[in-house]
C-alpha cells in the first residue's frame, strides 16, 4: 500500500482553523510527555502556567505587557507579508523605533503631555519607518533580497542605540550606567492604576480593527493582496509594484517602531539595551500563526504571553523557563507542520507501481 | 535485421491533475541519430523529456534501455543511464568554475576529486567535440553559449549516451546555433543518441535525421530525413482541415484605427523579439496571426499591453501614439490584453471570482468609493458576468484556481468584454479547451467585432484563424511575412511563410 499526498483543491473553512486548534494540543501534549519524563505532572505544570499568567491580576497584566509589543509588531509584519515581503527585521525597526522616541523627551525635555506623545510615536514610527523603507529601497532598487537586509538591520539597529546609551546618550546622573536619563512624567503612558500594563492596549486594539477593514475592504489591501499572490497579474492590471514594495515596508517598519516607542514610554521610562526580549523575532511566528490575520494576531499574541509569563511563573516550582520556550517551540513546529493537512489531502492507493524484473 | 533502439519509450502517458500532457506516446531513439521532436508549446515535448530524464514518472507506460525494461526515478538514475538533459534554463552554480561544476555533477568515481583530472578531461572532451571551453573560468564570467557548452559537457563528463536539448537555439546567437549543430552532429557521429527540442522547423530541417512531432500530447507523425517535407510538418504540427468561417459582416470603417509601424522590441532573452513589424487593423475587424509559437507573438501582445518596452516604431491608436505608455495607460484608453497564460497573467489563482473580475477596474467609481472597495458593486457585477457568459463554478468566492480551463477562460473574456474595449489582443482563447468551450469562445469574440472593437487574435490553429479573422498575417522571427484577406487563404503559402520561405507567390517580405 502506498500512502500519497495530493494537493486538495478545495480549501477547507473549518480546517484551516480546527487544524491549528489540534495543533496546538499536539503541542500540549508533547511538551506534556517531556515533562512526564522529566518526573513532573504535565497538569500541575500547565495548570501553573495558565494560573500564573491569567490567576490574578498581577499575572493578567504581566500578560497584556507582553501581549502589546508582540501584537504589533505581529501586525507590522502582517502588512509586508501579505504582500509577500518577508520583512523579518521588525526588531531593528523596535529599536530605531523606540530610539527616535527617545529623542523627543532628552531633546524636549519640557513639552506638555499632549505634545509630547504624539511627537514620540510620530518619531517612532518615522524611525522604524525609514529602517524599513531602506530594505525595501534596496530591493526595487538593485533587487537585493529584502530578508536578507532586514535581518542584517536588526543588529545595526541593536548596535545602533546601545553606542547611544554607552555614548551620548548616557544619563550623566546614571552612575554610569549605559541608560539614559528617565523620561518626564509627560513622555510616559499612562498605567491602569499600579498596574505595568498601561494604555498602549488601546493602541494595540484599534491598530488591529484597522488593519483588519484595510486588509478586508480598501483598494490598498486588495492592490497588496495581488502583488503578493500573483505580481504578474498586478502588474498586468497596471498596479504599480515598486511603489507598494516601498510603502508597505514603511508601514511595516513604522507599526513596528511604534512598539518600540511604547515599550520605552509605557514599561521602560527610558532607553537602555535590552529592550527586546526578541519580540520582533517571536511576532514573525505570531503573524505566521495567526494566518496573518489582525484580530487572530492580538489572539495569538495574546496565547504567546500567557506561554512567556507562564514559564516565568512556573520556575518557582524548580522548572526552567526555558520550558516554556520549548512549548513555544513545540507549538510553531506543530502548527507549520500540519499546514500541509490544509493544503493537501492524504490519499491511501494499493496499486503497486510496476516493478521491472 | 532490424537494430536495437538505445531508447524505446512505449505506450507513454503522462496525467496532471486535469490535464493529459502525454497520450500514448512511442518513441524510439537510436546511437548515431539526431532526433527532433517537433511541436507547438504546450504539445508534451518537454514532459516527454523529462520522463525520460527522471524528473517525471508516467502514469502509464514504460522505457527500455537496449531492449531492457528500465525504471527511471530520478535525474541521477537517468544519469547512471546515460540519459542527461540540458534545460532551457541552466542548471549551472554562478560562482563555481567550470571544472567545480563538472565535478558536482560526477555520478562515479571516488569521493576526492582531483582538480587536475577534471580539468584534463574537459580540455579532452573539448577537442574531440568541439566544444571550447576554459575549464578554469567562473560560470558568470561564460556567454549564454559558454555556459550550454558547459551544460552539454558535463553530461559528456558522465559517459551520457544519450543527450537531450530543450530548445538549445532560444538562447544563442546564429553563429552560436551553427556552432552548437556542428557539435550535435560530431557527438551523433560518435554514437550518442541526441535529442533535439525545437518548434522552429528549419533548425531541424537543418539537423535532424529523424523527426518525431507532438500535437495536444500526441504523436502526429515521425518521419525520416528523406521524407522532410515542410507543408507535411506544419500540418502534423497545427492540423489541417479548414472549416467554413463563421458568418460575419465586413467591417464597416476602411480606416485602420490600430496603425502598427515598424516596432521592434527585445524578447525575454535580449534578443530581438520583435523586428520591425508592422500591420494596421481596423474597428470592427478580427486581424489573425498565424505562426510558429516563439515568433514574436507574445512580444507583440506585450508591447500593446505596456508590459514590453519597444526600441523603435511608431503605434497609433485612433490617431494617438501609444508606444511606451504604461499598463495603466493601455488599460485606460481602451486596450485589453488577453494573455495565453490565464492563470499566471490573466487572472489571481489564490483570490476568488469577484476579486478576479475586479482586477483591473477595481480603483475606478465601479467599484471603489474613497479608500475602500464596493463589495457589493464587485458581487453584482460578477454574478451578471457568470450569468451573461455561462461561467461554471462551484461559488463566486472560491478561488479561481479551482476552476476548469474552459471557464476560467469565459470569466477572463467576460472580465475582459465587460470593460467595453476598443481593442482587444488575444492570445490562443482556445487553448486546451472542449468543443463547447470553444465554441462560446468564438461566438463572444464575434459578438465583440460587432461591436466594432477591433480584435488581434493570435493562433496556432489556422482552422481558428480561417472561421474568425477578416484577415490574416503571418508572423515570423517578429515580423509579418505576409498578408491576406481570409478569403483568399491558401494553407499551402501561409505554412511556407510560417517556416520563413518568401516565395515568389506574391508575399510582401
Amino acid at each position: 500500500m502506498k500512502i500519497r499526498l495530493e494537493k486538495s483543491l478545495a480549501q477547507n473553512k473549518t480546517s484551516q482553523i480546527l487544524v491549528p486548534v489540534i495543533a496546538v494540543f499536539m503541542a500540549l501534549l508533547f511538551c506534556g510527555v517531556f515533562l512526564a519524563v522529566t518526573g513532573r505532572d504535565p497538569f500541575e505544570v500547565y495548570q501553573a502556567m495558565f494560573a500564573g499568567a491569567l490567576g490574578s491580576e498581577y499575572g493578567i497584566s504581566e500578560t497584556l505587557v507582553k501581549m502589546i509589543p508582540l501584537a504589533l509588531c505581529g501586525l507590522g509584519i502582517a502588512v509586508a507579508f501579505r504582500m509577500q515581503i518577508w520583512n523579518i527585521g521588525a526588531e531593528g525597526q523596535f529599536y530605531m523605533g523606540a530610539c527616535g522616541a527617545t529623542w523627543v523627551p532628552l531633546t524636549f525635555p519640557n513639552l506638555p503631555f499632549v505634545v509630547m506623545i504624539p511627537f514620540m510615536i510620530f518619531m517612532a514610527a518615522l524611525g522604524g519607518g525609514l529602517w524599513g523603507l531602506l530594505a525595501g529601497w534596496f530591493k526595487t532598487k538593485w533587487q537585493v533580497s529584502e530578508t536578507i537586509t532586514t535581518l542584517m538591520m536588526n543588529y545595526i539597529a541593536i548596535l545602533w542605540v546601545s553606542y547611544l546609551v554607552y555614548g551620548s546618550w548616557r544619563d550623566p546622573k546614571g552612575l554610569n550606567f549605559p541608560l539614559t536619563a528617565p523620561f518626564p512624567d509627560a513622555a510616559l503612558i499612562p498605567t491602569f492604576g499600579a498596574l505595568r500594563v498601561h494604555y498602549g492596549i488601546f493602541a494595540v486594539l484599534l491598530l488591529a480593527v484597522i488593519f483588519w477593514l484595510f486588509f478586508k475592504g480598501s483598494k490598498w489591501g486588495y492592490e497588496t493582496l495581488v502583488i503578493g499572490s500573483n505580481p504578474v497579474a498586478a502588474r498586468y492590471a497596471g498596479m504599480d509594484i515598486r511603489k507598494n514594495v516601498l510603502l508597505v515596508m514603511f508601514i511595516s517598519g513604522a507599526i513596528s517602531g511604534f512598539a518600540g516607542m511604547v515599550e520605552v514610554s509605557g514599561i521602560v521610562g527610558r532607553l537602555q539595551p535590552g529592550i527586546s526580549p526578541g519580540y520582533g523575532y517571536t511576532a514573525i511566528s505570531v503573524a505566521w500563526l495567526a494566518r496573518l490575520h489582525p484580530i487572530a494576531i492580538v489572539i495569538v499574541a495574546f496565547l504567546f504571553a500567557i506561554i512567556h509569563v507562564g514559564g516565568f511563573m512556573i520556575q518557582t516550582m524548580g522548572i526552567p523557563s526555558a520550558a516554556a520556550t520549548m512549548l513555544q517551540g513545540a507549538i510553531l513546529f506543530f502548527v507549520v507542520g500540519s499546514e500541509i493537512l490544509t493544503q493537501y489531502e492524504i490519499k491511501f492507493s494499493n496499486k503497486e507501481e510496476a516493478q521491472d524484473e | 535485421m532490424e537494430v536495437t533502439p538505445l531508447i524505446r519509450m512505449s505506450n507513454i502517458v503522462k496525467r496532471f491533475p486535469g490535464v493529459v500532457a502525454n497520450d500514448q506516446v512511442n518513441l524510439d531513439l537510436y546511437a548515431g541519430q539526431i532526433h527532433a521532436l517537433l511541436g507547438e508549446n504546450g504539445s508534451g515535448k518537454s514532459t516527454l523529456m523529462s520522463i525520460l530524464s527522471g524528473l517525471y514518472r508516467p502514469t502509464e507506460g514504460n522505457i527500455e534501455i537496449l531492449g531492457e525494461e528500465k525504471k527511471i526515478d530520478s535525474p541521477s538514475d537517468a544519469l547512471a543511464n546515460g540519459i542527461g538533459m540540458v534545460h532551457q534554463h541552466f542548471k549551472l552554480i554562478e560562482s563555481f568554475t567550470v571544472a567545480e561544476n563538472i565535478a558536482l555533477s560526477q555520478t562515479s568515481g571516488s569521493v576526492l576529486i582531483s582538480e587536475e583530472e577534471i580539468v584534463e578531461e574537459i580540455t579532452r572532451l573539448g577537442k574531440k567535440y568541439g566544444l571550447f571551453v576554459d575549464p578554469r573560468a567562473y560560470v558568470w564570467q561564460l556567454s549564454v553559449g559558454e555556459k550550454q557548452r558547459v551544460e552539454i559537457l558535463r553530461m559528456l563528463y558522465n559517459d551520457s549516451k544519450v543527450l537531450i536539448l530543450d530548445e538549445p537555439t532560444a538562447v544563442l546567437t546564429p553563429q552560436e546555433t551553427r556552432e552548437l549543430f556542428s557539435n550535435l552532429r560530431n557527438m551523433a557521429d560518435n554514437g550518442c543518441a541526441v535529442v533535439f527540442i525545437s518548434h522552429k522547423l528549419n533548425e531541424v530541417e537543418e539537423l535532424a535525421d529523424q523527426i518525431t512531432v507532438l500535437r495536444n500530447g500526441r504523436v502526429t507523425g515521425s518521419i525520416g530525413r528523406s521524407e522532410i517535407n515542410q507543408a507535411r510538418l506544419i500540418e502534423m504540427m497545427i492540423g489541417r482541415d479548414i472549416i467554413t468561417a463563421y458568418e460575419k459582416s465586413e467591417p464597416s470603417d476602411k480606416e485602420p484605427v490600430l496603425v502598427i509601424d515598424n516596432i521592434s522590441a527585445l524578447n525575454d532573452m535580449n534578443t530581438l523579439g520583435l523586428d520591425g513589424i508592422t500591420f494596421k487593423v481596423r474597428a470592427g475587424e478580427i486581424y489573425g496571426i498565424a505562426g510558429v509559437s516563439g515568433n514574436g507573438q507574445r512580444e507583440l501582445a506585450e508591447v500593446l499591453a505596456g508590459l514590453r518596452h519597444t526600441l523603435s516604431g511608431s503605434i497609433k491608436f485612433y490617431g494617438e501614439e501609444i508606444a511606451g505608455l504604461s499598463p495603466k495607460g493601455m488599460i485606460g484608453r481602451g486596450i485589453s490584453y488577453v494573455p495565453e497564460d490565464r492563470l499566471g497573467m490573466g487572472l489571481v489563482p489564490k483570490l476568488n471570482s469577484c476579486d478576479n473580475v475586479i482586477l483591473k477596474e477595481y480603483g475606478s467609481e465601479k467599484f471603489s468609493k474613497g479608500h475602500f472597495l464596493k463589495r457589493d458593486a464587485a458581487i453584482a457585477e460578477t454574478q451578471r458576468i457568470v450569468r451573461e457568459f455561462d461561467v461554471k463554478m462551484g461559488s463566486i468566492f472560491q478561488p479561481v484556481k479551482m476552476m476548469s480551463g474552459g471557464n476560467l477562460q469565459k470569466l477572463l473574456l467576460g472580465r475582459e468584454i465587460a470593460s467595453k474595449p476598443k481593442l482587444m489582443i488575444v492570445l490562443y482563447p482556445v487553448r486546451g479547451l472542449d468543443i463547447g468551450a470553444i465554441e462560446s469562445v468564438h461566438k463572444l469574440l464575434l459578438q465583440m467585432k460587432e461591436n466594432n472593437t477591433a480584435i488581434i487574435l493570435v493562433s496556432e490553429e489556422l482552422e481558428e484563424i480561417a472561421k474568425l479573422a477578416d484577415r490574416v498575417g503571418v508572423i515570423f522571427n517578429g515580423k509579418i511575412l505576409g498578408e491576406f484577406p481570409v478569403k483568399e487563404m491558401d494553407t499551402e503559402k501561409i505554412g511556407a511563410l510560417m517556416a520563413g520561405i518568401v516565395g515568389n507567390g506574391g508575399a510582401k517580405a
